[in-house]
């Protein structure tokens, strides 16, 4: 029970190559930036979209295979998928767009009403039978979509973007009921989205997407702690740098500067990251411990929550984490000269 | 509605110097409201319905609704999947597809007619095939119907085609994931969608076809009982013996012109 696949996707002026291998009863998401792919690895998975080469297996059946010549149209495969905006039928009651899909595996309408309705009770709608897509909450109207999707019994469960469309107080509650209900269903389970939140909550694993490649597969804990790309590290709010790293612990960034760390790794190329709240700021040349000392200038000033993150143009350039209190007694501006200092034992480094 | 008034009042100052336009406008006003006067005024009120029970008007009715309604099940029949083939498919060649199936729309009625008995007439290029195997369209019923359904159809097509490809193509894959296979996905989700449509498209396109004139007298001819249609037959008897028929026939067109705008009126008499 299981999904193993190699994507290859060609469109225009896009390339998706994707190797993914998913359990059953395990939840992947797939994170990235606009553009990485995300999308079109669903529609590929979903086969809304053939493979260019590769191919997908899923629970030992192969759905694409286009060395073999092997392709499943999408409503052969079992597969449910729950779509960005839901797609929920606008002229279908909601008891009958969660039978759709039963209907159109050839149960008949009554019996697949009455199998409906019982989703719909599972995912607390009850009393909402009849209510059309547009009388629905956006909480409701995804509840109605994830029945839907899971009402033919999937082996695969695909949701793209499940809780983009909702505003950010029903999409705590959201997410909950859908961690809840993800749990139950048996199948392998992919996720795509962009906020780390979800990615955090609702999965056991993520897989990184960037420019139509996977950079990063790792649990929610893993993939934070040790990015490996600009995108989540800015998502996370941490700074990466990366570099090669030489004997004594000394890092030649490839983007100018040196930074020396605590841990001594062998040489070689490397990822080293730094927590802005780990990074000190000074109106004059720091003396002391700090063996990470340099230059910069303010770019920019910014509240993040009760704090206040600073933009430090530099070499190399890095990101400051500082109370409210602290910039005001310094007097920091955008363009003030500042110097920036990092103790050693603050920065993590891994290979890269 | 008051919010809008309200801002018009507040944007549109200069309304009262607003005479020479409102002076046009109400000349075309009578243009159209003139003429519908002149009907009802002259109508023979008293005498009509001896006028709908004679033989030839009857005749006349009953052939418009069968021949019109018969255009309009073979511009369905056509003319969905011509809409869908246009809105959904890419293929060389398409414009020139799109400005044959639309012409009729602009085409003076008659030449159409001419047209239709050149191809379709006995001595046409396809007419003298068809003649072979024993169909004959010129001076029939069924040569009527082409005629109307040449002329009515591209309404359809055209208000069709615009639905499709308006309508949310997401759904459709929706459907499929679901199971759906292509005729279902468009028999339960694509069709309902543009239901709208599509009932405005046949409403329009029998309209069109009911009140046929120039392309049905060249091609088909003016038989009573065959294809002497109801304008045809208030024509001839305009022209002739009995104007007073002539007039109520017209009245019965104009009452179903206006079921026909009544029906479609949140499309067309609601100003966006």
């Amino acid at each position: 029970m299981s999904l193993c696949a190699h994507v290859r996707v060609e469109l225009d002026a896009f390339t998706l190559d994707a190797e993914l291998a998913i359990e059953a009863g395990r939840t992947v998401a797939v994170v990235g930036p606009n553009g990485a792919g995300k999308s079109t690895l669903l529609r590929a998975l979903a086969g809304l979209l053939a493979l260019a080469a590769g191919r997908i297996e899923l629970d030992g059946v192969v759905l694409d295979d286009p060395g073999a010549g092997v392709y499943l149209p999408p409503e052969q495969r079992p597969v449910g998928v729950v779509f960005q905006d839901n797609l929920l039928f606008p002229h279908l009651d909601a008891v009958d767009n969660v039978a759709f899909g039963l209907q159109s595996r050839g149960v008949r309408r009554s019996e697949a009403r009455r199998r409906a309705a019982t989703w719909l009770q599972r995912v607390g709608l009850e009393g909402r039978e009849h209510a059309k897509p547009r009388q629905l909450s956006g909480g409701q109207a995804q509840r109605v979509a994830l029945a839907r999707a899971l009402a033919s019994d999937p082996r695969m469960l695909l949701l793209d973007e499940p809780l983009a469309a909702l505003d950010a107080t029903t999409r705590n509650d959201v997410r909950r009921d859908l961690r809840r209900h993800l749990r139950t269903f048996p199948g392998v389970r992919l996720l795509i989205t962009h906020d780390p939140v979800d990615a955090a909550v609702l999965a056991d694993d993520v897989i990184v997407l960037d420019e139509g490649r996977v950079i990063q597969t790792g649990s929610p804990a893993e993939i934070t702690a040790r990015p490996r790309s600009e995108w989540v590290a800015e998502l996370t709010g941490t700074n990466l740098f990366s570099g090669t790293a030489g004997p004594l612990g000394n890092i030649a960034l490839d983007n100018g500067g040196t930074i020396v760390a605590a841990d001594h790794l062998e040489p070689g190329p490397v990822f080293a990251v730094v927590a802005p709240h780990a990074v000190s700021v000074f109106r004059t040349e720091p003396e002391g411990s700090p063996r990470n000392k340099w230059p910069g200038r303010v770019a920019t000033i910014e509240p993040v929550g009760g704090r206040v993150r600073i933009r430090v143009d530099g070499i190399p350039p890095i990101v400051a984490e500082l109370t409210p209190a602290a910039v005001q007694a310094m007097d920091l501006a955008e363009a003030s000269e500042i110097w920036v200092a990092v103790k050693a034992t603050e920065i993590s480094v891994y290979p890269a | 509605m008051a919010r809008a008034r309200r801002r018009n009042a507040a944007t549109d100052v200069p309304e009262r110097l607003a005479i020479i336009p409102i002076a046009i406008a109400t000349v075309a006003v009578l243009l159209f409201a003139v003429p519908l006067a002149g009907l009802l005024w002259r109508a023979p009120w008293s005498s009509a319905w001896d006028v709908l029970s004679t033989d030839a008007a009857r005749d006349a009715l009953r052939l418009s609704l069968i021949t019109s309604l018969s255009a309009t099940a073979i511009a369905i029949v056509l003319g969905v999947p011509l809409a869908w083939v246009q809105a959904r498919l890419d293929y060389p060649g398409k414009r020139v597809v799109r400005a044959l199936t639309t012409l009729p729309m602009v085409l003076p009625p008659v030449v159409g007619g001419v047209a239709l008995l050149l191809a379709l007439g006995r001595r046409g290029i396809v007419g003298s095939q068809l003649d072979k195997v024993g169909i004959n369209l010129p001076f029939t019923t069924a040569g009527a119907v082409v005629a109307e359904a040449f002329v009515a159809m591209p309404f359809l097509v055209i208000t069709l085609e615009a639905a499709f490809r308006s309508s949310d193509r997401r759904l459709e894959e929706a459907a499929r994931t679901l199971g759906a296979r292509r005729f279902t996905v468009f028999r339960r989700v694509t069709l309902p969608l543009v239901a709208p449509s599509l009932l405005a498209g046949i409403v329009l396109c029998w309209a069109r076809a009911l009140g046929e004139f120039g392309a049905t007298i060249t091609f088909a001819g003016n038989l009573q009982g065959t294809t002497q249609t109801l304008p045809l037959f208030v024509y001839i008897k305009l022209e002739g013996s009995n104007p007073d028929s002539a007039i109520v026939l017209s009245l019965v067109l104009l009452g179903i012109s206006l079921v026909v705008l009544l029906a479609l009126r949140d499309r067309w008499l609601t100003a966006r």
